[in-house]
């Protein structure tokens, strides 16, 4: 049977010259910013700041842009990372000052480099979180972390797409400790803030999941509402620091480019 | 613009501390939080008359309203007014805001909803009154008017269902018919004189004013009398200098008015992910059943080269891919075809797509939609016949042929469109089961022709159909309603009629929704005073969203309006099913479309014996009676000019 097949008109898909690398903040309300919901943002903030972005072939061409393991909905985060595509080349602190013009507070953009070798999801396999509080006195935190860091494995439960799952809490945790705090004598209620270093594992292990680790080992109030924000991401190296994964792209000569964050 | 601060207010203290950590613990968080990009948040001290417009029903239906879109950005404009924004609710973050004290706020800045001296809702639909009554009560305002003080913010709605506001006339201090952009500048100015002047004669004579300046109604100022049989005796005024009929306003020359200019751009996901741009208001095609064609009249078109500009404009500030071009029939602009044709070269190649809602049935428009699809995707179009019957469509005025529908869908399927959508209402006056069954037949017909045209069998139709509401202000405004169990008897006919066909009826979708909410809609459209009884005590009872299938609940509706029509002579079937007399008042008449009520009458009478009536644009005025009323005239092309010329723009424009 003749099928009427409509094909894309020929037209040529303009090719990528050049990848860039983006290391952005979501701050302040911008936390409760769903992932989809940021991509439509910045999509948008593409195409007002006149970022000459590349474009995928066929009847939906999709902008060239990667994103690498986002945040979740109601978690800041300082540390955000995705890779352009263009078809034009730019030079990166333009690009960071127009998308940063164009993206409302709160997504800021920090540092824009261009792409060397290797990928960037290959950079970073752990992120150094902070969790704050509120309503727990700081000795119930510390006595909650010492029993986490205590225990051999500390099983979970989350609803996943295909159905409840049991994950380790703390088979992820590298590093946790409880960094401020004012304990109720001081304050009514008084709070906490905890940070912690965590593996990236398949399934991953939220800073949700610890949260529910630390309360089943310990008795923090079961209604928690920590404010969650990821400080860094990276690889993780032996001396258990987050390497920088924008450092191998810096050029060391080039006297454009802004401070390095954090 | 002079912008004298006459009034230094403490400004109220942001509840956004209080509400993040609930948003923790609801759905969607980020419907709350604001920050849209060309969202304004000004300095209350700094402003004279501050306005919280609130569209009611949830963000992704609200945040893209045109409407609310277009006054927010019209009185931000002002230097001493502020403008904030608020929706409704969900029923997870309600209850949290109970249980922790925390009023109905404003997406914006987070104020509290109470603190503003202008609270203006627009309501495209009556689903949304007990929305209304929530968001009141969660901030803190009596839901009935009578009960606020001056402390509370003026109640004022809008929209198309403010053309009848007396359901609703308990719980506003005031409504306003036709276009906003005017009036709430007027409003405006008389609420700033009446706080500079100290506020004299507190709320009370700030609703004086308002009905004074003829403009704005304010149901307070009217006595409602019944007959001992239920009906309506006389709506008469009960303050000197109070008219008698209040008239709805008309914004003339659109390209004086090009708003949105800084479309708001949400963070989160709503039902529009565009920029929309009117291309003119109103219609006088004089389809009978829509109250939106009778109440928006003259036709008012924007010209090509502000279209053109705005499209530009619109696309800069908020980097949208998709422009729509609205109207209530778009393909009626008198330069439509260059419109799109421009419109598509200029955004050739540039992943911007054009879409062009509410078409006629007319082959033009499938050129129109080809102009519209260079990039070659060609999913579905969609056209409304609305009547399946020949008979039914010169009843309801919808002038289109059989022959029409076939030659147009037929040139979309040979032109490589692959799925048609047709549009049809079900309960329309005089029809009968077999007006219905005819749209099967007619579907038939349209595959028959689309696989003839495409020489595929991989075509389709989708039929859509809706229950027809009789509303105030049309030709309908006196005919029954279709009870909901003789308006689902017929659909399931219908749909077993489309099933039972063994040739084409795998290429026939079926959509449609029962009639129950319809007859909730049709109380509320054509209520008077006394339903509003029923909205409170649904309210009471619960009722939400009654706009998503979801949280509606007829038995709510029906139990509650039992309840409050007990000591009546009327009930639901009285205010729904039964047709109405001629000489019958109805209760929006003190309020003035400009439709004359005679002409209403000849229409609906030339409805039942199928005489059909020519739309004025091209042919002589058939004396509706709205130029006459208001002082209007049609506004149309063609102009010949062109979409303005865009500058070069290197690098970045602000």
């Amino acid at each position: 049977m003749a099928r009427v097949q409509r094909q894309p008109d020929a037209r040529e898909v303009a090719p990528t010259v050049q990848r860039l690398r983006v290391h952005f903040a979501k701050r302040g309300r911008l936390r409760f910013t769903s992932h989809r919901d940021f991509q439509r943002v910045f999509e948008r903030a593409v195409r007002r700041a006149e970022v000459p972005i590349a474009y995928s072939a066929g009847f939906s061409p999709h902008p060239k842009i990667s994103y690498v393991g986002a945040a979740a909905t109601g978690a800041a985060s300082e540390a955000e990372y995705l890779e352009l595509g263009l078809t034009q080349r730019r030079k990166p602190d333009d690009v960071r000052a127009a998308l940063d013009d164009a993206l409302p507070p709160g997504f800021d953009v920090i540092e824009v480099v261009e792409g060397r070798e290797g990928s960037l999801p290959d950079r970073i396999d752990a992120s150094h979180w902070q969790l704050r509080l509120p309503d727990v006195p700081a000795a119930t935190a510390r006595a909650a972390v010492a029993a986490f860091l205590a225990a051999e494995s500390i099983p979970v439960e989350r609803v996943l797409k295909d159905g409840r799952r049991t994950l380790d809490a703390r088979q992820a945790v590298v590093r946790l400790e409880v960094v401020e705090g004012v304990d109720e004598t001081d304050q009514p209620g008084g709070y906490a803030i905890l940070e912690m270093v965590v593996r990236h594992l398949t399934p991953a292990v939220r800073p949700d999941d610890v949260v529910a680790g630390l309360r089943r080992v310990s008795d923090l109030p079961p209604q928690l509402s920590p404010l969650v924000t990821r400080l860094a991401q990276g690889h993780l190296d032996e001396t258990g620091r987050l390497a920088d994964p924008l450092a191998p792209d810096r050029e060391p000569a080039a006297g454009s480019l802004s401070e390095s964050a954090v | 613009m002079t912008s004298v601060i006459t009034e230094r207010a403490e400004a109220p203290q942001s509840l956004f501390p209080r509400l993040e950590p609930l948003l923790m613990r609801v759905s969607k968080p980020v419907q709350y939080v604001g920050g849209e990009l060309n969202s304004v948040v000004k300095d209350w001290s700094g402003c004279n008359v501050r306005w919280c417009l609130m569209y009611p029903d949830a963000y992704e239906v609200g945040l893209p309203n045109q409407g609310v879109q277009i006054l927010y950005e019209v009185l931000n404009e002002l230097d001493d007014v502020l403008v904030e924004r608020t929706y409704a609710v969900w029923p997870d973050l309600e209850a949290l805001m109970r249980e922790h004290g925390i009023p109905q706020f404003t997406v914006d800045a987070h104020r509290p909803v109470g603190a503003f001296d202008v609270f203006g809702l627009s309501f495209s639909t009556e689903l949304g009154y007990t929305n209304m009554l929530n968001a009141l009560d969660l901030a803190g305002i009596p839901v009935e008017s009578h009960d606020r003080d001056d402390s509370h913010p003026i109640v004022i709605a809008g929209g198309h269902a403010a053309f009848n506001p007396e359901p609703i006339a308990d719980f506003v201090d005031a409504a306003v018919q036709g276009d906003g952009e005017q009036v709430v500048l007027r409003i405006t100015q008389l609420i700033r004189e009446w706080k500079r002047e100290g506020r004299p004669g507190g709320r009370e004579e700030l609703l004086y004013r308002l009905a004074k300046s003829g403009g704005v109604y304010v149901p307070r100022f009217y006595d409602v009398s019944y007959r001992p049989d239920g009906h309506i005796g006389s709506v008469v005024p009960n303050r000197d200098g109070v008219p008698a009929r209040v008239s709805k306003h008309t914004l003339m020359d659109l390209d004086a008015w090009p708003y949105p200019k800084k479309p708001l751009v949400p963070l989160a996901e709503t039902v529009h992910e565009r920029f929309s741009v009117e291309i003119f208001r109103g219609c006088t095609r004089g389809c009978r059943f829509c109250q939106a064609g009778m109440i928006t009249r003259p036709v008012r078109e924007r010209s090509i080269d502000t279209i053109g500009a705005m499209v530009d404009a619109g696309l800069k500030a908020s980097g949208f891919s998709e422009v729509g071009l609205l109207s209530l029939s778009s393909a009626d602009h008198s330069e439509i075809g260059q419109v799109a044709k421009q419109l598509g070269d200029r955004y050739e190649n540039t992943n911007t797509s054009l879409s062009l809602p509410s078409t006629r049935v007319d082959a033009f428009n499938v050129d129109l939609a080809n102009e519209f699809s260079r990039n070659g995707r060609r999913s579905g179009l969609t056209f409304a016949p609305e009547g399946g019957s020949e008979r039914m469509r010169k009843v309801i005025n919808k002038m289109v042929t059989e022959e029409d529908l076939i030659r147009t869908v037929t040139t979309a399927y040979a032109q490589g469109w692959r799925r048609v959508k047709l549009y049809f209402m079900c309960g329309l006056p005089t029809e009968t089961d077999d007006d219905v069954l005819q749209i099967a037949e007619l579907a038939r017909k349209v595959i028959e022709a689309g696989r003839k045209a495409s020489g595929t069998k991989d075509i389709g139709c989708t039929v859509s159909i809706g229950g027809f509401v009789p509303k105030a202000h049309t030709p309908f405004q006196w005919a029954a309603q279709l009870d909901h169990e003789t308006t689902d008897a017929r659909l399931a006919k219908l749909r077993d009629a489309i099933r039972a066909d063994k040739q084409y009826g795998r290429a026939i979708g079926f959509r449609y929704h029962d009639g129950k909410p319809g007859i909730v809609e049709g109380l509320l459209s054509r209520g008077d005073r006394r339903v509003g009884r029923i909205i409170k005590q649904v309210w009471l009872d619960g009722g939400r969203f009654d706009g998503w299938s979801e949280h509606f609940s007829f038995d709510r509706w029906m139990n509650a309006a039992e309840v409050a029509l007990a000591h009546e002579q009327v009930d639901v079937d009285w205010y729904t099913t039964r047709e109405r007399d001629r000489d019958e008042v109805l209760p929006w008449d003190h309020l003035d479309s400009g439709l004359d009520k005679d002409w209403l009458w000849q229409d609906w009478q030339d409805s039942l014996s199928e005489v059909e009536v020519d739309d004025c644009r091209w042919t002589p005025c058939f004396d509706c009676g709205v130029c006459d009323t208001m002082g209007t005239d049609i506004q149309i092309g063609p102009t010949g000019r062109k979409l303005l010329p865009l500058t070069v723009v290197n690098g970045k424009n602000s």
